[in-house]
């Protein structure tokens, strides 16, 4: 492990660096607006009118607080720790994501922006900007890989019905990566009016820095829900991680907490030695993509390589430099689970708990059915659960030999 | 004086702008990619950029993420991009046509900023164009480039107003590089007027010559922007002269490279017919 700084939860430097990942690795063209972008922001954090007028619109709109659920029979019959899942799959749209999209949009109004653009892999983050922009009548284009436009259709019509329009994008592997390099080169092109809402802690300083800031609301009601339930902070965190916008969410009001162990569970496809799998930490190695530096799955030349995950959200080959940088700081543990544990995980949850978790939060679960048993019965540990699987129904149908009647 | 300046100090002696063509390495083959190479002096071209296929080509075209793709399916890779140079250098002779790098700042990365330099200068290279490095980040590549004889030429955009000139300036040598419009390449083209104020915008700030790319299609393109500018710089349409070669299959046709060295004459025409003060 490296000397450990004095706190886990200063960074990004004024560069945008996390150590020696993040960074602005952009076109000149996109700079002046990555610049004023941080000097917006940095403003609206320093203005309570925006911070009270997202407060009221993740209350009443998005219905934060999110519960923190006991899940009990989970709890019993995993044998070990105390389980809690944070249940920001109940927010509207059905996912984190619109803690940040919410955060971004009204940026962008700040901004006098008059289009959003975003990109979206299962579909989440396309869903919650179509949301955002409907509720406050800006125009949205969303890009989507085409593999995902398949595998994630309901979603689709879901943005379509938003009012947004949805641009397959066939180029390279057409998942995730992909549809985010077609979105920077919309960008490019339309960057004096377009404001891009990035889905999670990638891209371009200020991105990480203020995808992270939003979605920190998770950690700091986790803070004081735990403290209601249980009288102490937890002992344990778990989360999935493509991007890494809902575990940055839930780990970093805790960082400097050293008490608290963090786990983050990325995607390892059909197994980390197949060489099929989204798991960039534990695969991959650093390098340059998408505006900033961070550990990639690439080849020994620096070409990046495909992902392969089941979830569309965690099919990314890249992840956000804040990770990268705690995990070269040993703050967080960072392990995976493969397709089928997220399958089997699915499965458990629904019958359990009666919740039918998205095959991106079942990562997590993976992860908790094999740590939860090993853990003493007064550990308290929370699961992100963040988002639901409804979008995932007809995936998982084929996938376990089932039709659905149409 | 680096090759990339004394060509300049050549073409402002000769009272003309130069013209710079893209193509990219290993499209549709090493070998013929080599052909075209070759050859790109005597069709006319003054200096020259070699693109390196990457992956995620977030600033290009669909033409040049094409080439890419196809160049990679061929195995193209760094080492052989910079064979291709060192052939170029011993096989042509040919010691005075700057070629530059351009491409994507991950591979220079991965191989180390240090390496990459040295490798590339001992190859022949003059320089590098590097999309996703502005100058921000640009001071992990600039020390390793000036001690290897690297000039860095940095992109301004029309985004880059004159506040924040002089810190692409600061991080540039051997010319600078005007991307006319916003968008990624071969897409949209510039009027003359805008180009005409850019660039003035841009001598008011330096001495290092400018050229300006994308977008520019025609001879007449060509002409318009030589009349403002050092260089006028052509990519996605020389690509295009690439597949438009190749056959359903995408195997190369024998009229592939002379449609290509047919098509940058016509452009050198159109520049070397602009007379400058």
């Amino acid at each position: 492990m490296a000397n450990s700084p004095n706190s886990f939860r200063t960074g990004p430097d004024e560069r945008g660096h996390f150590g020696i990942f993040g960074g602005r690795y952009v076109a000149e063209t996109l700079m002046p607006l990555i610049l004023e972008l941080e000097q917006a922001y940095n403003a609206a954090k320093a203005d309570p009118a925006f911070q009270d007028e997202l407060d009221y619109l993740l209350e009443h709109y998005a219905g934060r607080p999110s519960p923190l659920y006991y899940a009990k029979r989970l709890t019993e019959h995993l044998g070990g720790a105390k389980v809690y899942l944070k249940r920001d799959e109940l927010n509207h749209t059905g996912s984190h994501k619109i803690n940040n999209v919410l955060g971004q949009v009204l940026m962008a109004k700040r901004m006098g922006k008059t289009r959003v653009i975003a990109e979206t892999g299962a579909g989440q983050h396309g869903v919650a900007t179509a949301t955002a922009c409907a509720l406050f009548d800006i125009p949205c284009v969303v890009f989507m890989g085409s593999v995902d436009v398949e595998r994630q259709a309901p979603n689709v019509f879901r943005m379509k019905m938003l009012g947004a329009e949805v641009r397959p994008v066939t180029a390279g592997s057409s998942t995730l990566k992909d549809a985010m390099n077609e979105a920077l080169r919309d960008w490019v092109a339309t960057c004096e009016n377009t404001f891009y809402c990035i889905g999670t802690v990638a891209g371009p300083h200020p991105y990480p820095a203020m995808v992270r800031d939003f979605q920190c609301v998770i950690g700091n009601e986790v803070r004081v829900q735990m403290m209601k339930a249980e009288g102490r902070l937890p002992d344990t965190l778990v989360a999935c991680i493509g991007g890494g916008s809902n575990a940055m969410g839930l780990f970093h009001p805790f960082l400097d907490d050293k008490g608290v162990r963090i786990v983050g569970v990325e995607a390892a496809g059909h197994g980390i030695e197949s060489g099929e799998h989204a798991a960039s930490l534990t695969g991959g190695r650093p390098g340059v993509l998408h505006g900033n530096r961070t550990y990639l799955l690439q080849d020994k030349e620096g070409q990046i390589t495909e992902a392969h995950s089941i979830s569309a959200g965690l099919d990314y080959p890249g992840i956000g430099p804040e990770h990268s940088w705690l995990k070269e700081m040993g703050r967080v543990e960072y392990v995976s689970a493969t397709d089928d544990e997220a399958l089997e995980a699915f499965q458990l949850l629904c019958k359990l708990e009666g919740i039918i978790p998205a095959l991106e939060s079942s990562h997590a679960l993976a992860h908790v059915m094999q740590l939860a048993p090993k853990l003493p019965k007064d550990n308290l540990l929370v699961m992100n659960l963040s988002g639901r699987g409804d979008k995932d129904v007809p995936q998982v149908a084929a996938r376990m030999g089932m039709k659905i009647a149409s | 004086m680096s090759r990339i300046a004394k060509r300049f100090a050549q073409l402002k002696a000769d009272k003309r702008a130069g013209l710079v063509t893209y193509i990219t390495a290993g499209d549709p083959d090493t070998d013929i990619s080599y052909q075209i190479l070759k050859g790109l002096p005597a069709a006319g071209a003054d200096l020259i950029e070699l693109g390196m296929p990457f992956t995620d080509p977030m600033a290009d075209g669909p033409s040049i993420q094409l080439a890419g793709q196809r160049a990679l399916k061929a195995g193209i890779s760094v080492d052989k991009t910079l064979d291709m140079v060192k052939r170029f250098r011993k096989e042509t002779g040919d010691n005075d046509t700057p070629i530059l790098l351009m491409g994507y700042y991950n591979l220079i990365y991965q191989r180390g900023a240090e390496k990459f330099c040295k490798d590339a200068a001992a190859a022949g290279v003059d320089g590098f164009i590097l999309v996703d490095l502005p100058p921000e980040e640009a001071d992990e590549l600039k020390p390793f480039a000036v001690t290897a004889g690297l000039d860095t030429v940095l992109l301004t955009a029309p985004t880059t107003d004159d506040k924040r000139l002089p810190a692409v300036l600061k991080y540039s040598s051997g010319f600078v590089y005007f991307v006319s419009v916003l968008g990624i390449t071969g897409t949209s083209s510039a009027s003359e007027e805008a180009v005409r104020t850019h660039v003035e915008r841009i001598r008011r700030h330096t001495k290092l010559p400018v050229g300006v790319g994308f977008g520019i299609r025609t001879p007449d393109q060509a002409a318009a922007v030589a009349r403002h500018a050092d260089a006028a710089v052509v990519g996605s349409a020389i690509v295009e002269r690439v597949k438009a070669g190749l056959d359903d299959q995408g195997k190369p046709k024998p009229d592939l490279v002379p449609g290509v060295f047919a098509y940058i004459r016509a452009l050198a025409d159109g520049v070397r017919g602009v007379r400058k003060a």
